[in-house]
């Protein structure tokens, strides 16, 4: 999927995380603020490169401010800023590329 | 053949944000009898689609130990009710609960997009289960059709703020406004054999007057009560669990029931009340809730 324009999705509320996506050129340029990031960050990442893998995201620019938040909310929240990139909320292939 | 979890015992059914991660990766920890996973009112307008993903994750990734998953869906005159439905039956979610149900016709049309994303994401078909609240003069009047309206359908619940509203009063805290919606749906439910339970207290101060509110609704028969705060949970357990002098009591109404049934006898006392088959359900019903409190010891 392309991000087509900037969309955010998440709070920085505790145990919450917020993602914004930007449309990129050059791969994905991934920025990880987090509270734990001496301890969590290799696994933010790898969960949020994941996710975005899984919806086929090549080119972004993407922000993640942590505030300790599980790894199935950093996927909703990877999902949803991408989805809200291209303006898609029905439909959604629960199950499928969203898993 | 009926679900297997239609009849399970739901004396506690606590409200959770779905758009707040703090609120909803651990709330089993209360030991609620279900968890009422919130996409409707709690949710902004402009969340809608974030608390769909983290719901679907959540449902999928997190273990809740049991206790039964309940997701309330936006109402059939918002947007937002089919993906909603997609969501939890895709998600997995146990039970669905209808806002603003107001006739039979409200649930068929739920039952049939339940159906439709049961085919679509390989659920089988009639697992999801169905409850409804009802919100207003004229659902609360159509509460037996509603309780008559779905094998799926587990029962109603009251939700009294929207209620009152429709009613043109407010919530008092004397229970006055809601003694004819709460009497007229025990009773569509009990004529229909499925489940009531009580709208939510929300004044977090007032423990005590939510205390008697929730002796008053097991007096009329409710099931259980919809609670917002995990505080409450104990509260309605407590007053849910029989006690040893009525668990005792029930014990020996069964036996004899059982034993005089045999013999040809009617009717006959016990502990000096008189006792007939009438007492049966009853009886039963106090040992069962004994057996779910974790309290009981005997072999009935």
């Amino acid at each position: 999927m392309v991000v087509s324009k900037t969309a955010m999705a998440g709070t920085l509320e505790s145990s919450d995380a917020q993602v914004t996506v930007e449309p990129g050129t050059n791969g994905i340029e991934l920025s990880i603020d987090s509270s734990v990031i001496h301890q969590f960050g290799k696994q933010i990442k790898a969960t949020v490169l994941d996710t975005l893998n899984r919806l086929e995201v090549k080119d972004a620019k993407v922000t993640v401010v942590d505030k300790g938040a599980l790894d199935c909310t950093l996927k909703a929240r990877v999902e949803c800023a991408v989805y809200r990139s291209n303006d898609i909320t029905e439909n959604l292939p629960w199950g499928g590329t969203i898993k | 053949m009926m679900h297997p979890n239609k009849k399970r015992l739901r004396r506690s059914m606590m409200f959770l944000n779905c758009q707040k991660p703090g609120l909803i990766k651990d709330p089993y920890i209360y030991k609620p009898d279900s968890i009422m996973l919130d996409l409707e009112d709690a949710v902004a307008e402009n969340q809608k689609d974030a608390a769909r993903y983290s719901l679907f994750h959540a449902l999928q990734e997190i273990d809740y130990h049991g206790v039964e998953r309940v997701v309330r869906i936006n109402g059939l005159d918002t947007p937002h009710w089919k993906e909603d439905i997609r969501v939890c039956v895709a998600g997995g979610a146990d039970t669905i609960r209808i806002a603003k149900t107001e006739s039979a016709k409200d649930v068929h049309t739920v039952e049939e997009h339940v159906l439709a994303a049961e085919k679509e994401f390989g659920r089988p078909e009639g697992s999801t289960l169905l409850m409804s609240a009802l919100e207003s003069c004229k659902g609360v009047l159509n509460a037996l059709e509603v309780c008559q309206s779905s094998e799926r359908l587990i029962g109603i619940a009251l939700s009294g703020g929207d209620y009152t509203k429709d009613l043109q009063t407010v919530i008092t805290g004397t229970g006055v406004e809601l003694m004819g919606a709460r009497q007229q749906m025990i009773m569509a439910a009990r004529a229909a054999g499925v489940q009531c339970w009580d709208t939510v207290f929300t004044n977090l101060d007032a423990m005590d007057v939510f205390e008697e509110e929730v002796k008053m609704i097991k007096m009329m028969g409710f099931d259980g009560k919809s609670l917002v705060n995990p505080r409450q949970i104990d509260i309605v357990h407590k007053i849910f669990t029989p006690t040893q002098k009525e668990i005792i009591f029930a014990e020996k109404v069964v036996r004899e029931i059982d034993e005089k049934k045999a013999l040809g006898i009617g009717v006959f006392t016990v502990d000096g009340k008189m006792i007939d088959i009438a007492f049966y359900d009853g009886a039963r019903r106090t040992i069962n809730l004994a057996k779910a409190a974790g309290i009981y010891e005997g072999d009935l």
